[in-house]
């Protein structure tokens, strides 16, 4: 194994400010998407562990990669298709023609 | 480097990049579906081209692995009800650090003695917070779930107790880092780790559960991105990054509504019984105006604005979905209706938000508490349905309580207020709620969804 170069240091923080950034704008609205979405993100672990799952070092290492796999794709599979079924359920007012618009807020001033 | 490598880094850079801009795209609800799903079709690509890797010579645990992830993730996506997103949530937090953490396991056990220090440190840092991510998840989800009690469990010396078994963790995390090679200590630093989650989800109250949740997907997140570290890999160290950096801007954000500090969510037990009471024996003396269904409904069908303010109460009755139909006959009617979403109602952030999407809500109804708190005093009804505490006076006026300075919707200050409410038991904290002794309010006893459908009946009868 190399020791940890200072590239990948510079990749975390960079990456750390740009998530900062990105997420300071999602409104609270969305924090609970955003939650399951970071989720689903996450699952990229599944670059590490499916080589340990097939890689040709011990069972051992096999088993504990079938383990961190499955875990993995949990997230993947759920985070994803959570994150896809609340946003659909974010629907902005439907537009409502001229008149009726103006019909709603003479509606609206007469108590 | 050869070209397969070659082919395989320029896939999990543009993976990365579809990441950060599905992200971006949440900054937007019209856009966000469309940059989830580019996302989505990123950690396909990923998830592919690591099937390529040179290491990988066998594809049958692999393939299990993938189906099994699958079957149990399908149901965890497509069927978990809105009301029980919370707890959705916490788990998979745990399933995201358990993976980390096994890979940690894997890799020290590869390598032991041969670990370089600065890439033990990042070892030692992954199990560690990954571990106590897995039990810390768990036991937030079996307390959203309500199979561990929801109230805090004390005991005397408890952050005694927390600070000495961290302080050991760190101890023996050092040591890990100067000589990396002792199985045993590793081992036993991760079986610390394990029981640390445990003892710090104990004493934390449900109503606290938003700041935990977010604090645990920074955890899950800064663990994973410690992996990248130790298997020299960039998009999961960018991944783990940006994972570590919502949720701890979350926890930030969810704290601050509080009006407290991490510190003080951790280790201050505040759903405890609390000595506080004292702001409570006044209380005794005032009385409650209760109203009927009928002339609750009267009042709201003939008001010009109404603002609804649900809480946790709601979630529990799942009354969501009467709120919408209550809403949709008001309208009809002429009235103005707006939603005010304090950000720590219900059990983690957002939880509001959704529920009333789900109902067919439409989002530019639903309000942040800054921009709804100046309209209050134009509102002719506020419309209070299981909030307590994210509406108590006492924040703004009553140094002695306990949430004494914490951001509230200021729903006293509108003309008229409607709280529907179970029965006068104080919120999480225990503290009285002079809201619902003003003159200015009306309680409308019972349970929030029953409640709400005689509103309904009463509306529709006018």
């Amino acid at each position: 194994m190399t020791p940890i170069g200072v590239v990948e240091l510079y990749v975390f923080v960079l990456a750390a400010f740009v998530g900062y950034q990105v997420i300071t704008r999602v409104p609270p609205l969305l924090h609970t998407p955003l939650m399951s979405a970071t989720n689903a993100i996450s699952g990229i672990s599944l670059v590490g562990s499916l080589v340990l799952a097939g890689a040709s070092r011990d069972t051992v290492s096999n088993w504990l990669g079938f383990i961190a796999v499955t875990a993995a794709t949990i997230n993947v599979v759920g985070g994803f298709l959570i994150t896809d079924r609340m946003l659909k359920m974010f629907r902005r007012e439907p537009k409502l023609p001229p008149g009726g618009e103006m019909e709603k807020k003479a509606g609206g001033g007469g108590r | 480097m050869s070209a397969r490598d070659l082919v395989i880094q320029g896939i999990y850079l543009a993976a990365s990049v579809l990441f950060i801009l599905g992200l971006k795209s949440l900054s937007h609800p019209d856009k966000a579906r469309v940059g989830m799903q580019q996302a989505a079709v990123g950690m396909a690509l990923a998830i592919i081209g690591t099937l390529f890797h040179h290491e990988i010579i066998r594809f049958d645990l692999i393939a299990v692995a993938l189906i099994l992830g699958t079957v149990i993730g399908y149901p965890l996506g497509m069927f978990v009800p809105m009301t029980a997103m919370p707890q959705r949530i916490a788990i998979s937090h745990m399933f995201g650090a358990l993976a980390a953490t096994l890979v940690g396991v894997a890799e020290f056990r590869l390598h032991g003695a041969a670990i370089p220090r600065s890439t033990m440190a990042a070892l030692g840092f992954e199990v560690l917070f990954g571990g106590l991510t897995v039990t810390g998840s768990f036991m937030a989800f079996g307390k959203l779930q309500e199979i561990i009690t929801g109230t805090p469990v004390t005991y005397r010396g408890q952050n005694a107790v927390n600070l000495t078994l961290f302080g050991v963790a760190i101890l023996m995390f050092v040591y890990l880092v100067f000589s990396p090679g002792n199985p045993m200590v590793f081992y036993g630093m991760i079986g610390l780790a394990l029981l640390l989650g445990v003892f710090m989800v104990l004493p934390i109250g449900g109503a606290d559960m938003p700041v935990v949740v977010s604090l645990l997907n920074s955890y899950a997140g800064l663990a994973s991105s410690a992996t990248g570290f130790v298997i020299e890999n960039n998009v999961l160290i960018i991944c783990g990054a940006l994972d570590g950096a919502s949720g701890f801007l979350l926890s930030i954000l969810m704290s601050k509504a509080m009006n407290r500090s991490f510190g003080n969510v951790l280790f201050g037990a505040f759903g405890a019984p609390a000595p506080a009471l004292a702001a409570g024996g006044a209380a005794k003396d005032l009385t409650v105006s209760s109203v009927s269904a009928e002339d609750a409904a009267m009042r709201m069908a003939y008001a010009g604005e109404v603002i609804v303010v649900p809480g946790y109460g709601m979630a529990v009755a799942q009354a969501q979905h009467v709120v919408r139909e209550l809403a949709d006959l008001l309208e009809k009617r002429g009235v103005t209706v707006k939603y005010a979403i304090h950000p720590v109602a219900g059990r983690m952030p957002g939880h509001m938000n959704v529920l009333l999407a789900e109902a067919n809500v439409p989002y530019d109804r639903l309000y942040d508490m800054e921009e709804i708190n100046s309209e209050f005093p134009q509102a002719d009804v506020a419309l209070v349905i299981g909030a307590n505490d994210v509406v108590n006076p006492a924040a703004r006026s009553d140094p002695s309580s306990p949430i004494y300075g914490m951001p509230i919707l200021d729903v006293d200050k509108a003309k008229g207020v409607i709280v529907l409410k179970r029965s006068m038991n104080p919120g999480f904290a225990g503290i009285e709620n002079h809201l619902f002794y003003s003159p200015n309010t009306s309680m409308l006893f019972g349970d929030a969804k029953s409640s709400l459908t005689r509103l309904v009946s009463e509306v529709k009868a006018l």
